[in-house]
């Protein structure tokens, strides 16, 4: 039922139920709990008649909590009962410490809802295209098509055929369960390494250099961040898209309320002072913006580096490092190899770094001296480094991140408390899984199938249609061979699955058609080009396990029922691999049966306790787990008792009924290489690659794009929530007003941005604080696909550069009903 | 207020009576009994609070509305606002109470936004307090304000969406 305003809301009982969940959205992994009770009762206001222990007889405080329509649903379970639900934030979760975000708090919105419009939109039974319409089916019909179709390209043409699109994530729609669920299927049992991740278009890492120096991305705790002398934000806009850890961890050392957790992890006589920050991006971001208000403005360095020059300003600040001796010296001899070859290779002077970054060079140097110079007591500056896309979608992956973390390991600015050097993330991660069997690079899936190669593709709660690059050319390629598939099934009529398959193989083997499935929780814009959606559960409608960026594992509690007949995506995958280990017994194969067993799991758990909880145990097959070998130790049972707080991996032991975690990597400086050290790696500086430079001379707008606030990680939600909807109707593309004048446009246009690979639509909006030559736009919105102006350029691991592109952008018109109900005001806090 | 008088449609779509003795609400009910058709928001008070004529353009005056303990802003914007009230129709009214955690949020004349200092959230006071960025996860609620030309009164008779730290917009005792 829909109400356009509401001015009472419903309290949980005393009794209700309290279950803890992860916000499944962000890395941060922010602790709440839900409450679930009939939907015919409410709680009283007294503190004793409400779950929530306060007194609503009267007007409560400012930072009480955070309690709004939004944080509330009705839902309903399989067995036709209605519960209301409300989810808020837990104040004894040490990670947000009961601050809500815009995304986590609407959980309790987008969860299924039969009467809600995010609700209407949820996929509940399995579907297949009958040639020209869509027919829900059972689970059975469905995974015997899925089977026999699989079966038959397998058997005839090998795994390179079978080709998925896949997460490999933790939160909503991953997790360890769900992880180790799909790469037990795919990887031991179909064998295929024809896999693109989530974001990117081969298996790969978007962490291989620091990976191969011999430091895994998330070495630090989120509190690290308050015992820093120096916070150096690298391509990351903290306050929008790491929120509750900008807010609750960056800011209060920022404003100097940090000291006493500095004296007790600083050394005796080590100088304490006010911690600093440097923030490198192009774009005036909004954490840029409000930290000018927030803090002391003279703890702050905003260097507005020139797009796609990172590598340029590490290597040149590693040589004034050196050239002034600030480096760590005995660390660099005892725990390091390869100090001196990069430090010749990486060799810039300031004035070049200068040129090439378009960065003052005494911004330069303060920037070194605050996080490398020594302090006043002698004693090395602790500096905590945070990266995101703005150097991982950078100018050459594996080059910047290599530049960066030199600098870092020559600095010993990690394995100290304070320090570290760390991805920001994006969704909380979940990996668990047999190895990948492809090498390095592996494969770059989407111009095989551009290429005409694959005869099947399976879509696993991700959208390469919204989230590639080269995004149109690899849209057009897949619809075209899609629909070749869609005219022999025209042609079928009253055939089972298995004569299906039949036609579906020949279409895809001789008439180079393309085989579909999407599995998801909504029918996605990929699913335009699917055969066969399957549905899946998420978060809350099952247990799920993921950790955060300071690798703090929790359990998300199942409090309800998924809808119609979806499912855990694990359990989807062990349906699968049951129904392929059948048609081999039944041939005869025991080859080929032998390697879909193990898939006799009934619940999530069942998923969970196979893979994540067998990596390193004896008897166990080879498990590449973020658990590593003690993962074991964690049960669901115990990760209850554990709460929103957890475990940090990798967990230590199991003492008096209490998990025992890692608050932070390296401390003892051993590395995960071979030799234990940790390798400098040379990374020269190396210009803009080719394909790049050519659409840079060729249109006149740098197309930055990023996240905004509101729909970060929860966009596939959000294209259904009005509150979300209302607010970005299309993606907003932030443009200088001078620049915006110049071509007639005015807030609340649509425009058009093309260049040489595509182009696409977004909804202008002036800003000033975006550079003349720059614009800043949404990325990968349901309707505003940024990737169809990216060139198909990547790293030397497949890893694109999705911050590198340029074209021109034109007024196409107005959508007056859009822009009157968008605030245009500065999104700024200035 | 008693809350007897407290009129509401849950959200469940059945229509319940709950522990706080609600009153079911029904078309039929209310047209036997008074001509005039029931309300599916709360009983608002109805409080004078200004003189259109004294509000000057970009800067706020204070009020507390429903009662005492809910803080409010009444700003002249300065430019013809949807919803606005007032010759000029760009008087409008909001709960200061910023709706993540009740922080108070200040207006800014420049901008004509609301904005609050603890988390960075911002409101436009010109589009029904729409949220431009930040931590909500619902707009800034706006007082329902009536403008009588005959002595040039503004009133608040009402509050679209729920103000922070309550239960319901109308406290037990108000």
């Amino acid at each position: 039922m829909f109400e356009h305003k509401k001015d009472r809301i419903a309290l949980p009982p005393a009794n209700a139920q309290k279950t803890q969940t992860c916000c499944h959205f962000c890395i941060v992994g922010c602790g709440y709990h839900v409450y679930k009770w009939p939907a015919d009762q409410e709680g009283g206001l007294a503190p004793d008649q409400n779950a929530l222990g306060l007194d609503f007889r009267q007007q409560l405080g400012a930072l009480q909590l955070t309690m709004t329509q939004t944080m509330t649903n009705i839902v309903q379970d399989d067995d036709g009962s209605y519960h209301r639900i409300m989810i808020l934030p837990d104040k004894d979760c040490k990670v947000n410490g009961g601050l809500s975000s815009t995304r986590g708090g609407q959980m309790a919105s987008i969860m299924y809802s039969p009467q809600t419009p995010v609700g209407n939109q949820r996929v509940k039974y399995p579907r297949v295209f009958a040639g020209d319409e869509w027919r829900d089916t059972s689970w059975e019909q469905a995974i015997i098509l899925y089977s026999h179709l699989t079966k038959l390209i397998l058997d005839d043409a090998g795994p390179d055929q079978l080709m998925f699109n896949l997460f490999d994530h933790g939160g909503a729609g991953g997790g360890f369960e769900n992880t180790w669920g799909t790469g037990k299927l795919i990887f031991t049992g179909l064998g295929s390494k024809m896999v693109r991740i989530h974001n990117r278009p081969a298996y790969n890492s978007e962490c291989h250099a620091t990976r191969d120096m011999g430091i895994g991305e998330l070495n630090n705790s989120y509190e690290d961040a308050q015992m820093a002398d120096c916070i150096f934000s690298v391509g990351a806009n903290a306050y929008e898209t790491q929120t509750n850890y900008f807010l609750n961890h960056w800011l209060p050392g920022l404003q100097g309320q940090s000291t006493n957790r500095k004296r007790e992890v600083y050394d005796d006589g080590e100088t304490i002072q006010q911690t600093k920050i440097i923030l490198v991006d192009p774009r005036r971001a909004l954490t840029v913006a409000l930290l000018e208000q927030a803090i002391d403005t003279d703890n702050l360095l905003f260097l507005d580096i020139e797009p796609g020059t990172d590598t340029a300003l590490f290597i040149g600040l590693l040589t004034y490092v050196v050239d002034q001796g600030w480096q760590d010296e005995e660390f660099i001899g005892e725990y390091t190899t390869g100090f001196e070859d990069a430090v010749k290779a990486n060799r810039l002077s300031l004035d070049e770094t200068s040129e090439i970054t378009g960065i003052r060079k005494d911004k330069l140097i303060k920037a070194a001296e605050w996080a490398y110079k020594p302090k006043a007591s002698g004693h090395l500056p602790r500096t905590m480094h945070g990266y995101e896309k703005g150097i991982i979608w950078g100018n050459d992956n594996y080059r910047i991140q290599s530049a960066l973390v030199d600098l870092v390991l020559a600095t010993h600015n990690v394995g100290r408390r304070g320090t570290g050097v760390v991805r920001m993330g994006g969704h909380q991660e979940g990996y668990c899984r047999p190895p990948y069997p492809g090498g390095r690079p592996a494969p770059y899936v989407d111009q095989e199938i551009i290429q005409g190669n694959g005869q099947m593709l399976t879509v696993w709660a991700c959208n390469a249609f919204q989230t590639t690059l080269n995004a149109e050319q690899y849209r057009n390629e897949v619809l075209r061979r899609s629909d070749i598939v869609k005219q022999a099934l025209r042609k079928v009529r009253g055939a089972g699955p298995e004569e299906m398959a039949k036609v579906i193989h020949k279409a895809v083997k001789e008439d180079g058609g393309l085989f579909v499935t999407v599995i998801d929780l909504y029918a996605t814009k990929f699913a335009e080009a699917a055969h066969m959606v399957l549905p899946a559960a998420h978060t809350g409608e099952m247990n799920l396990t993921s950790m955060n960026g300071e690798r703090r594992l929790r359990l998300s509690e199942k409090f309800m029922d998924p809808p119609g007949t979806a499912k855990p995506d694990c359990l989807i995958a062990a349906d699968m691999g049951n129904a392929l280990r059948k048609l081999y017994e039944a041939e005869g194969n025991t080859d080929m049966a032998k390697r879909f067993e193990g898939f006799d799991w009934k619940t999530e758990e069942d998923a969970y306790n196979d893979g994540f909880r067998r990596a390193g145990q004896p008897g166990a097959p080879a498990i590449d787990s973020q658990g590593g070998p003690t993962g074991h130790l964690a049960t669901y049972e115990r990760l209850r008792a554990a709460g929103n707080n957890g475990v940090q991996l990798p967990i230590k032991e199991y003492k008096d009924g209490q998990l025992i975690g890692t608050e932070m990597l390296y401390t003892d400086g051993k590395f995960d290489t071979d030799d234990g050290k940790a390798h400098f790696l040379p990374a020269p500086w190396n210009g803009m690659p080719d394909v790049v430079e050519e659409q840079r001379k060729k249109y006149r707008f740098w197309i930055n794009n990023g996240r905004t606030n509101q729909i970060w990680q929860t966009a596939y939600h959000d294209q259904h929530v009005e509150f979300r909807r209302g607010r970005y109707p299309m993606a907003p593309l932030e443009i200088n007003p001078d620049d915006a004048k110049d071509l007639g446009i005015e807030s609340g246009d649509l425009v058009e941005l093309f260049n040489d690979y595509g182009a696409t639509t977004a909804m202008a909006y002036l800003e000033p604080d975006i550079k003349q030559g720059h614009v800043f736009m949404e990325a990968m919105y349901f309707n505003s696909v940024m990737g169809d102006l990216v060139t198909p350029w990547t790293d030397r691991n497949i890893i694109p550069y999705y911050k590198g592109t340029w074209a021109d952008v034109r007024r196409i018109g107005r959508i007056d009903d859009y822009a009157d109900k968008v605030s245009f005001k500065r999104r700024r806090y200035v | 207020m008693k809350l007897s008088r407290r009129r509401f449609l849950a959200g469940s779509g059945a229509t319940v009576a709950v522990g706080s003795a609600a009153l079911v609400w029904s078309p039929a009910q209310a047209s036997e009994s008074n001509p005039q058709p029931g309300k599916v928001m709360l009983d608002y008070p109805t409080t004078t609070i200004s003189k259109a004529g004294d509000l000057k353009v970009g800067q706020p005056v204070s009020f507390s509305y429903p009662d005492t303990s809910s803080p409010c802003a009444l700003v002249k914007t300065g430019r013809k606002t949807q919803g606005g009230i007032g010759p000029d129709e760009d008087i409008v009214a909001y709960s200061i109470l910023c709706t993540h955690m009740g922080c108070p949020v200040s207006y800014s004349s420049e901008e004509r936004t609301f904005k609050c200092p603890c988390h960075f959230s911002v409101f436009d006071s010109e589009l029904n307090g729409q949220m431009v960025s930040g931590q909500a996860t619902e707009n800034l609620p706006r007082i329902l304000l009536s403008y009588k030309d005959s002595d040039d009164s503004i009133e608040a008779v009402g509050v679209e969406g729920l103000i922070y730290g309550r239960q319901a917009n109308i406290l037990p005792d108000a």
